[in-house]
């Protein structure tokens, strides 16, 4: 992808979660929402590197990477809507979607419990002689989680074609770095002691996190083992949510403006001129209108929905 | 018919589901080493090779997620671990994952992994290798747990649970692993939600499970030289599990006495005496009993673990009990020729 395209998958995703925020009120998306803006870029860059083979899993965040891998858009929005429609038929919510067709295996709500899966993907890629990779999303809470030192140390152990992408977007719900983690570790660097090769950078700089992951990616098929990336960014909203949450005291309104500064899609809005971004935006917002209708007009799952869902084998 | 034990028919039924489908993999702490989970694992490695057998680090919550994602991603792992106490790290992919991932994602996804977990007893096994917690496991919607008694069942539903789609409990009582029965060489599945109706009579149910059916067995013979007939149900599976059988010999018997290896409160034989009673409740000639542990860890001393334990003298006395029957001596009754924390002359410690 040319940056031109990066930018616009990036708007599209901000335009997205804009309008999920926007109608969140309308009490029709009865469930969580846990939205990506601010921090399109990592989403993007790291699936612009990936194909339909290339196996993604992500964690509650997840509409950014579902959206960036390729997933449907009229079924997440039905699946916010808990419609029969939706990826999961309604059973998943925001936080569990699923897109196989493209490679896009699961999210869930549980921290860091998504690592160790990618990580099994991985081994059956490498068992069955798949050429494809696998890829963890996941934040800077989930590194303190003990999934993930085991799911590295596996990786490491049997060179599986493993890319671990941790955004660290400094908090965990209201709770900083600051109380969760030593100061002056930086992730990147006590991950590296484990045997991994590591890099690091700006997670909202969507050329920077495209050639990172490309360069990681290469790496994993040359048979150098799995990858861990890290990239910093920041949460424009509140942790789980449609609103601003500077007021509230856990960060200042300083340290949001300053991430602002620092937007993803700024040198989007900075060469184009107001005209192309309304042309985009015109364009974005038709399919955003067709998957909001859709997602209204389509029915609830039945309860004889959920237990064919449910349905195990042989009982 | 050959004989062989409970141990060599699970390694069997792990080498047949591995030569039939590669996809099959088996992996756990101490898998290839050379004692091979008691047995049960010998010479896989070396039939079918270090990447479809192998060891692994000490990692359970990962090695169970990892075994999820191979499974979602078209392996049928089986994962094992020597003691099912320390399988208690990996709750969390467990419960939160393998037994949701179906349903979560709307049937679009399933996970086909069997995890077989060892239950210790004697020995000094204690509060933290001795854990019974069948029920813990079944009160899980999206697990099945199976937990047979002889060689016969365990490879016919070890079979069928590596070939499910879904994730499948498979809980091997230490005890039982000496045991013998007649098992036939080649592929035979018995379904999962089938229990086996291993004594027929007609005054007393007893529903039992793994280890507790040998001692029943032992019970009943007793039973029967004083004129006393029992239905001996061995449920083989706790989810699901096979309540039109449970209902139907009570109906005909009219009393019930639920054993459980576990702690009683919230037990499986709770839910035995639970759905018995709602569902049995005219059937029924007198109160339904329960016989199961203390609800207290386990002790480890020898000279604990004699008492905490229940064993034939128990169910004979408590089947008496229900069938109003005067208690009779047992002084010359059940009595073993090794010590009680120790299933027969085969097991010589440690573990």
């Amino acid at each position: 992808m040319n940056l031109p395209d990066l930018q616009q998958a990036m708007f599209r995703i901000r335009l997205i979660e804009e309008a999920i925020a926007n109608r969140y009120s309308e009490e029709k998306m009865r469930c969580p929402v846990h939205l990506a803006i601010g921090q399109e870029a990592i989403a993007v860059g790291v699936c612009a590197n990936l194909t339909n083979e290339d196996l993604v899993l992500s964690s509650h965040r997840a509409h950014a990477h579902f959206l960036a891998k390729g997933g449907n858009l009229r079924s997440m929005i039905a699946e916010l809507y808990g419609k029969v429609t939706g990826c999961s038929k309604g059973m998943g919510g925001s936080t569990h979607l699923i897109d196989t067709a493209v490679g896009f295996m699961g999210s869930t709500a549980i921290v860091g419990n998504t690592i160790p899966v990618a990580v099994g993907l991985a081994l059956a890629s490498k068992i069955k002689r798949s050429s494809s990779i696998s890829c963890a999303f996941f934040g800077d809470g989930a590194v303190e989680e003990g999934a993930f030192y085991e799911s590295v140390n596996f990786a490491v152990l049997h060179k599986l074609p493993m890319l671990f992408i941790c955004e660290n977007n400094l908090y965990s719900v209201y709770s900083g770095l600051d109380v969760r983690q030593p100061n002056r570790r930086q992730i990147y660097e006590m991950v590296a002691g484990m045997g991994i090769e590591v890099d690091h950078g700006n997670g909202n700089c969507i050329l920077e996190v495209s050639q990172k992951v490309c360069e990681a990616k290469e790496k994993i098929l040359s048979g150098k083992g799995p990858q861990f990336l890290e990239f910093e960014t920041y949460r424009w909203r509140e942790h789980c949510g449609p609103n601003y949450d500077n007021d509230i005291g856990y960060r200042s309104e300083q340290e949001f403006k300053e991430w602002q500064k620092r937007d993803p899609l700024r040198e989007m809005f900075d060469t184009h001129s107001e005209k192309k971004i309304m042309d985009i935006t015109k364009k974005i917002s038709l399919e955003i209108d067709d998957a909001f209708a859709f997602a209204d007009e389509s029915k609830f799952p039945q309860e004889s929905d959920l237990h064919e869902a449910f349905h195990l084998t042989s009982i | 018919m050959r004989k062989i034990s409970f141990a060599e028919s699970i390694n069997e039924a792990i080498a047949l589901a591995m030569r039939q489908s590669e996809n099959v993999i088996t992996y756990g702490l101490g898998v290839p080493d050379p004692k091979g989970v008691f047995g049960t694992t010998l010479n896989l490695q070396e039939e079918f090779g270090s990447e479809r057998v192998f060891d692994t680090p000490t990692s359970e919550n990962a090695m169970t997620g990892i075994g999820i994602g191979a499974a979602i991603n078209g392996l049928r792992p089986i994962m094992v671990h020597q003691r099912l106490d320390f399988f208690l790290l990996a709750m969390d992919q467990l419960i939160n994952n393998a037994a949701k991932w179906r349903v979560m994602f709307g049937g679009n996804s399933n996970v086909p992994i069997t995890i077989r977990l060892i239950i210790g007893h004697g020995w000094g096994q204690g509060p933290t290798h001795s854990q019974n917690l069948q029920a813990i496991f079944s009160h899980i919607p999206g697990l099945k747990v199976v937990i047979p008694t002889t060689a016969y069942d365990a490879k016919g539903l070890l079979l069928e649970s590596i070939f499910d789609e879904d994730p499948v409990i498979f809980l091997e009582h230490r005890w039982l692993h000496g045991l013998q029965s007649d098992v036939p060489e080649g592929d035979y599945r018995i379904p999962i939600g089938e229990a086996a109706l291993v004594r027929e009579g007609d005054d007393l149910t007893i529903v039992s499970l793994a280890y507790m059916t040998i001692e029943a067995m032992h019970a009943i013979e007793e039973l029967n030289n004083l004129g006393i007939s029992c239905d001996l149900l061995d449920l083989r599976s706790t989810s699901p599990l096979d309540w039109s059988k449970v209902f139907q010999s009570v109906k005909k018997t009219g009393r019930l006495l639920a054993l459980d290896s576990a702690s009683g409160s919230f037990s499986i034989s709770s839910e035995v005496v639970a759905k018995v009673s709602m569902h049995c409740h005219e059937d029924l000639k007198c109160a339904p009993k329960r016989l199961a542990l203390d609800d207290i860890p386990s002790p480890t001393s020898f000279g604990l673990t004699k008492d905490y334990y229940i064993g034939a003298k128990e169910i004979f006395e408590t089947a008496l009990k229900i069938l109003n029957k005067p208690p009779a001596n047992t002084s010359n009754k059940f009595l073993k020729d090794h010590p009680h924390d120790v299933p027969g002359d085969w097991f010589k410690g440690p573990f």
